[in-house]
């Protein structure tokens, strides 16, 4: 290749590349560092008008964070949906795989459609069915409850059980998509290991024990991670379905952020919210990072 | 026998979870065809007495539907159509073209994807509001148009075109331009169209950037309206039933006919990992 060449291919890349780099740093990159800056000021209903009057203040966002009551709720509530929510919803999603997965199982495409289904649909939509669902005296969860006796359950209502309700909302439209992560997995261990296993007089619970769970280890702990990670984004049920509340019992970090940032225009104090948000993230990529550099090759 | 036996129960646990899964689906549909106050009764009836389409006639004409319909639209097309073309090229651009700072360029961005979109919301609207871009479509789009994990995606496809084959058409007098659309854009529109229902879908169903951005009742999009009404209309399950179902609809069947692409799209993204 000629310089010639060597030019006009390096000056394709750079024109390739720019549109996306371009969107990407004023629209995402330039943000991210702003939320930083952001949360160091006092910006709030006034600056929108007079961006002049803004005011550096150093730490005071997260001193009063810090302070605020409601802010730890929103911490713990966040922590309460993806601590028992995460996990949840990979082993229903492994169990979901597993079954689909079964050499017994038929019609093995229409059962991964159906429980992939939930996972396209629109989620505000499915959280307004799913409000009807919970409902205490018409909805047909209590209905069924009814049915063995147990209830009625102000599912919505009561600060105790709204959470689990929003936490099974999104177990329902979630599995499926960590379901097919799980079916590639499966699909990756090779037969001969089950047939080896077969030969040396394994049952089914052994075959699982001492084949599948080793072999789809690494998936696990990747699944399990990137979906806690992302249980920390939680904003769009409890916005639909409770508006953060019984009593707050469901506000949510992000929740916690819109509210500040664009129902009170404390654009300043939410800022610092991200910013938190940003930190726990950051931890658990690096958790994340660390256990796969662990993982045998 | 008992190959039999587990057989049965096998099938009675999937059939039993396929019920759970679709179940809240299948009576989204039932209900939006009942009529007004039907769904309030207990115990709660399965299908409708007597269907009606009044509803889907009231979101129509008095809820203007239409209109968040073409809203939601016009940004999950444009978003993606736009998305898979910037995107596209970029993708290529760090697989197979050699520049100098390519590859730590590629690496900065792969950090950036552990930020979560969230963070620069609040900014973003400052931004956007200097720029007069609140509460149009365009501004609505914009978290869609440049997916770091789209040109991660098709970086890693785009790696297996043949330098040779690049080389040689460049031998032959070919212009990088025409090299994209001659040789690279066949070769890799199968990503393509998994990039494209991805960006559809997460446009399509977006709710708090369009819920940030999008203040006057006119350009609002589906979920954003959905949302809106069922503040208003606690009472009229059956008419957001409908709004839902409208709501849906569209991403189902886009699922239905392309699901092959998203099921290849997720396994082959896990595989790598």
């Amino acid at each position: 290749m000629t310089g010639e060449e060597g030019r006009a291919e390096s000056r394709a890349g750079w024109m390739f590349v720019t549109p996306a780099l371009a969107l990407i740093g004023v629209f995402f990159a330039i943000p991210v560092v702003g939320a930083f800056l952001l949360s160091f000021t006092d910006f709030d209903i006034y600056s929108i008008g007079d961006p002049a009057s803004t005011r550096f203040i150093g730490l005071d966002n997260y001193r009063t964070l810090f302070t605020s009551p409601l802010f730890w709720t929103a911490l713990k509530n966040t922590a309460y949906y993806v601590a028992v929510g995460g996990p949840l919803s990979v082993a229903v999603s492994l169990v979901a795989a597993l079954l689909v997965n079964a050499r017994l199982t038929r019609w093995k495409p229409f059962f991964r459609s159906v429980f992939f289904a939930p996972w396209v649909t629109t989620l505000v939509a499915v959280a307004l069915v799913w409000r009807y669902m919970y409902h205490p005296q018409y909805g047909p969860l209590n209905a069924v409850l009814g049915l063995v006796g147990l209830g009625p359950i102000d599912w919505l209502g009561n600060p105790r059980w709204a959470m689990p309700a929003i936490i099974l909302v999104s177990v329902w439209k979630n599995f499926g998509y960590n379901m097919l992560i799980f079916l590639a997995g499966l699909q990756n261990i090779p037969a001969e290991l089950y047939e080896a296993a077969e030969l040396d007089g394994a049952g089914a619970w052994h075959r699982f024990r001492h084949v599948t769970v080793p072999m789809l280890g690494p998936t696990f702990v990747f699944v399990g991670i990137v979906s806690m990670i992302a249980a920390f984004q939680i904003f769009s049920e409890p916005y639909v379905m409770t508006q953060g509340g019984p009593l707050k019992s469901t506000l949510t970090l992000v929740l916690y952020m819109y509210e500040q940032g664009f129902r009170w225009w404390r654009l300043g104090f939410a800022a610092s919210v991200a910013v938190v948000l940003f930190l726990l993230t950051l931890v658990g990529t690096v958790v994340q990072l660390r256990l796969r550099r662990e993982r045998p090759a | 026998m008992r190959r039999k036996i587990e057989a049965v129960a096998l099938h009675a646990l999937l059939l039993l979870g396929a019920l759970l899964a679709a179940s809240p689906l299948l009576w989204m549909v039932s209900a939006s065809f009942m009529r007004s106050g039907e769904a309030n009764s207990s115990p709660p009836p399965l299908l409708p007495h007597a269907p009606t389409l009044e509803h889907y006639r009231a979101l129509l004409t008095s809820q203007s539907l239409g209109r968040y319909l073409l809203n939601s639209v016009v940004i999950s097309v444009g978003g993606t159509v736009l998305a898979v073309v910037i995107t596209g090229m970029a993708g290529y651009a760090f697989a197979k073209l050699r520049f100098r700072g390519r590859d730590s360029l590629f690496r900065a961005l792969l950090t950036g994807m552990v930020v979560p979109g969230q963070v620069a919301m609040l900014p973003m609207f400052l931004l956007l509001r200097q720029l007069g871009l609140i509460n149009t479509l365009f501004g609505a789009m914009i978290p869609v148009l440049a997916p770091i994990y789209g040109v991660f995606l098709i970086r890693q496809y785009a790696l297996s075109i043949p330098d040779d084959l690049l080389d040689a058409a460049r031998l032959d007098g070919a212009s990088e331009l025409r090299i994209f659309h001659a040789i690279v854009l066949p070769t890799i529109a199968p990503v393509l169209v998994t990039l494209g229902v991805f960006t559809f879908l997460s446009a399509w169903n977006d709710f708090m950037w369009p819920l940030i951005v999008l203040s006057d009742d006119a350009r609002y999009t589906l979920p954003v309206a959905l949302a809106n009404l069922a503040g208003e209309h606690v009472q009229d399950v059956e008419l957001m039933m409908g709004g839902a179902v409208v709501t849906v609809l569209p991403v189902f069947l886009a699922f239905l006919y392309l699901q092959r692409y998203y099921i290849q799209g997720i396994m082959a993204g896990s595989v790598k990992g």
